[in-house]
């Protein structure tokens, strides 16, 4: 089973690295996974690919990552989406490196729909701006909260208040 | 992959066909009133209506922990929604960054508090990789034997949570008591009713009594009971049926572009698991069948889940009488606590023992994301580690985070009353929804 | 149901209103509508309290009602957070008064074990509590004896003091029990 992983990793990297060349930057290994590094402008083709010709039909999962204390980064935010083929076992995932002052990523919510609530999560919590996303709010913490949570120059005792439950009516409208 | 429809003789619905015994005609087809007109030549649209809003507050007596549904309502049907969750969000994420990594195992509990041990099985096994150990294949089999267990406990809970919002509250009673036994079974091992943080990274806390065996058939044996009364009492009843054929429909290729996974993605038909597509811990080798729905609505749903439950039996059954002898722990002293008369009388034990508690496991700088089929779908924990004992960042995918996404749009168009319906059927548990 | 003649009936005509104060807490005490804020684990052990091996209804108090303006037993099962602080102390006022918090569960009590951001850290911050259990979750076994010290309080109280807060004279003396 380990084998036929590597041999479709070897495979889809060199159908990838065909395709795309220069808008990968790196392909990772480490623990027997492929990762694929990608720049931020080519994020979304990227993925496209994946998606419509390469069969990756399941988004399992988009983390945020603040490396800030990391010993060795690309940039201070990085983006990871985790892919998984249902068809044929594959499961892959694309990591993008954002700067700390430019925090636009391309939305993924045209190729899979469950990238919303996902993003919207990432959106809060780090601040990524999602450029396309239909409803970019605050999804897990208050609507009166200030700050991204689970940036690392966030005190982790820190609480805020809230005062009044937030109305729905914008979103109701989307 | 053997495919294997949930167990009930004519009822089972065929692809595309989602009518009842009873019902003259198809359940998706919507009260059109459009062509109305009364006797003075009025029709509905004259009549000046406003919508109504109404909020399915946090606190709401379907037992699913808390969110919110705001809903714009036009008569009956839901013209919009809006969900809002974030009721019980706990910073999973943000203070498990300060904890070492047997220390997360608490925490990780409480995520899916239905299934505590398949939480921790998870994780653990994240960490494991992480490692680069194996557990030995004693404690495979026992964590074999603990998720299936709490597979039929989490399905309990919410077969029965989702059949007591429809109407019927004796089937919940027949579960619990069953779960009841089985929870006396796991307490008596772990010492928790609940919570249990019974696996530590590199096997268990401590191995099974000599009685574990006999227990655990004792408590088996009214399962098989519970589930026959539950489907004998729902499975020919014109309410239960009326109410969920039919409700809540999607199909396989708009709940995958949704994240779907699990009993639910199941229900529409696509046969994915991961037990069978990659299997961990010798599920390879133990016989059971994955069942699959036909039409994806809530009648599915809730059948795939106890079927599910029959084959969760069947493993148990096959791993109970074959646990293998041997030690538990993996026989690393950087991993795993040494034995107590060690500690007490050595001096290598005590600063081993020092060691591991105050500066944890460590693994070496990384990045991985491993999962698990828990009970409710695929999860999945995403460890960055930078070789320190405390991990960098965890990020946990909740399988029913996509499950809620998908809300909105299986309740517009549909009725109030099937709002609590298709919402039971998904099996969200708020702390892991909202970490 | 003890006759006791309590200090604070001295000046009132003591035999027969303290036997009818007496009969009203018996009442009142012996069926008790709680309303279950049930938010995480805490919850699903409240479910096993109400089902049948743990039985609330033996103490009278089986008929949960999720209104608040039905109920006068809030039992706060699970984290609150800083999102849902608004929506309990809503909750809360919105009961008629006589009412009694229990606060069930080292989340609820203090926070628990996430002290950070997003966590209460107890919510007698947002409302007054009468009774804290412990554990996590806390036994069943555990729920039941705060609901009998929740009655041991509805005992204690006078009829012409009801409605005020109660909490600083009705607390144990030595010599209680």
């Amino acid at each position: 089973m380990a084998n036929s992983e590597q041999q479709k990793h070897d495979s889809l990297a060199e159908r990838v690295s065909a395709r795309l060349g220069a808008r990968v930057l790196e392909t990772d290994r480490s623990y027997g996974d492929l990762v694929f590094v990608v720049e931020k402008a080519a994020v979304h083709e990227v993925l496209s690919y994946l998606k419509n010709d390469e069969k990756f039909d399941l988004l399992l999962d988009v983390a945020g990552v603040d490396c800030v204390k990391l010993p060795e980064y690309r940039e201070r935010f990085e983006l990871e989406y985790i892919l998984y083929a249902t068809g044929v076992d594959h499961r892959v995932r694309v990591r993008v490196p954002v700067p700390e002052f430019a925090l636009d990523v391309p939305t993924a919510t045209d190729l899979w729909r469950a990238a919303n609530w996902a993003e919207r999560e990432a959106h809060e919590m780090f601040g990524f701006v999602f450029t396309g996303h239909p409803c970019l709010k605050r999804l897990l913490t208050h609507q009166q909260f200030e700050g991204h949570p689970l940036r690392k120059d966030y005190p982790v005792m820190q609480g805020q208040w809230c005062a009044t439950t937030s109305s729905l009516e914008e979103e109701l409208e989307e | 992959m053997t495919d294997k429809k949930p167990n009930l003789d004519d009822f089972v619905p065929k692809a595309g066909e989602a009518k009842g015994p009873y019902s003259a005609g198809d359940f998706s087809a919507d009260l059109d009133y459009s062509g109305d007109t009364a006797a003075d030549g009025t029709t509905l649209d004259d009549i000046d209506t406003q919508p109504m809003y109404i909020n399915i507050g946090p606190t709401h007596p379907a037992t699913h922990g808390t969110f919110r549904v705001y809903c714009k309502l036009d008569g009956e049907r839901i013209k919009k929604a809006a969900v809002d969750i974030g009721y019980l969000h706990r910073g999973f994420e943000k203070i498990v960054e300060h904890r070492k990594y047997n220390q997360v195992i608490p925490y990780t509990d409480r995520l899916n508090y239905c299934s505590g041990l398949v939480n921790n099985i998870g994780f653990c096994k994240a960490v494991e990789r992480m490692l680069g150990i194996e557990v030995p294949e004693r404690t495979q089999v026992i964590r074999v034997i603990l998720m299936e267990i709490q597979r039929i406990m989490d399905h309990m809970i919410c077969v029965g949570a989702n059949i007591v919002d429809i109407g019927a509250l004796t089937n919940f009673w027949y579960f619990f008591n069953a779960r009841e036994k089985l929870n006396d079974v796991l307490e008596a091992l772990t010492g928790a009713r609940l919570t249990y943080s019974y696996t530590r990274v590199g096997g268990l806390a401590w191995d099974l009594p000599e009685d574990f065996r006999e227990r655990v058939k004792a408590a088996l044996e009214g399962i098989p009971k519970a589930i026959r009364d539950v489907t004998g009492l729902i499975k020919k009843n014109r309410i239960f049926l009326d109410r969920s054929r039919g409700v809540g429909v999607i199909d396989a290729e708009k709940a995958l572009s949704f994240g779907w996974t699990g009993p639910c993605l199941r229900a529409t038909g696509y046969p994915m698991d991961l037990r069978k597509v990659r299997p961990y811990y010798h599920y390879d080798q133990f016989s059971f069948d994955v069942p699959i729905g036909a039409n994806g609505d809530v009648y599915d749903r809730v059948f795939v889940r106890i079927a599910e439950m029959e084959e969760s039996l069947r493993i148990i059954y096959q791993a109970i009488d074959n646990v293998p002898g041997g030690p538990i722990n993996v026989d690393n002293k950087d991993i795993v606590l040494p034995a107590k008369d060690e500690v007490h009388n050595t001096m290598e034990g005590l600063i081993n023992h020092f060691k591991l508690v105050i500066e944890g496991v460590k693994p070496p700088p990384g990045r991985i994301y491993d999962s698990i089929e828990a009970p409710n779908g695929e999860l999945g924990f995403y460890i960055i580690s930078d070789g320190t004992g405390q991990p960098y960042r965890i990020k946990v995918r909740p399988p029913c985070f996509y499950l809620m996404n998908t809300l909105k749009y299986l309740i517009e168009g549909a009725m109030v009353a099937d709002i609590v319906a298709i919402l039971a059927g998904l099996n969200i548990i708020a702390g892991e929804l909202d970490r | 149901m003890g006759m006791k003649t309590d200090t604070y009936t001295k000046n009132e005509t003591g035999l027969i209103t303290t036997r009818v104060d007496a009969m009203i807490n018996w009442a009142r005490k012996n069926s008790l509508w709680p309303l279950p804020f049930g938010t995480a684990c805490c919850a699903i052990e409240f479910m096993s309290v109400v089902s049948s091996p743990f039985d609330i209804s033996r103490f009278g108090a089986e008929l949960v009602r999720f209104s608040p303006r039905q109920a006068d037993l809030l039992l706060v099962a699970g984290t609150i957070n800083y999102k849902l602080a608004p929506v309990l102390k809503r909750i809360y006022d919105q009961m008629p008064e006589p009412k009694y918090v229990i606060s069930m569960g080292a989340c609820a009590s203090s926070g628990g074990f996430y002290d950070n951001y997003a966590t209460v850290q107890g919510i007698e911050q947002i409302v007054p509590v009468d009774v804290f259990i412990p554990g996590c979750p806390p036994r069943p076994e555990a729920i039941l004896d705060a609901l009998l010290k929740i009655q041991k309080l509805i005992d204690r109280e006078p009829s012409p003091k009801r409605g005020v807060d109660r909490r600083h004279e009705l607390a144990e003396k030595p010599g209680d029990e």
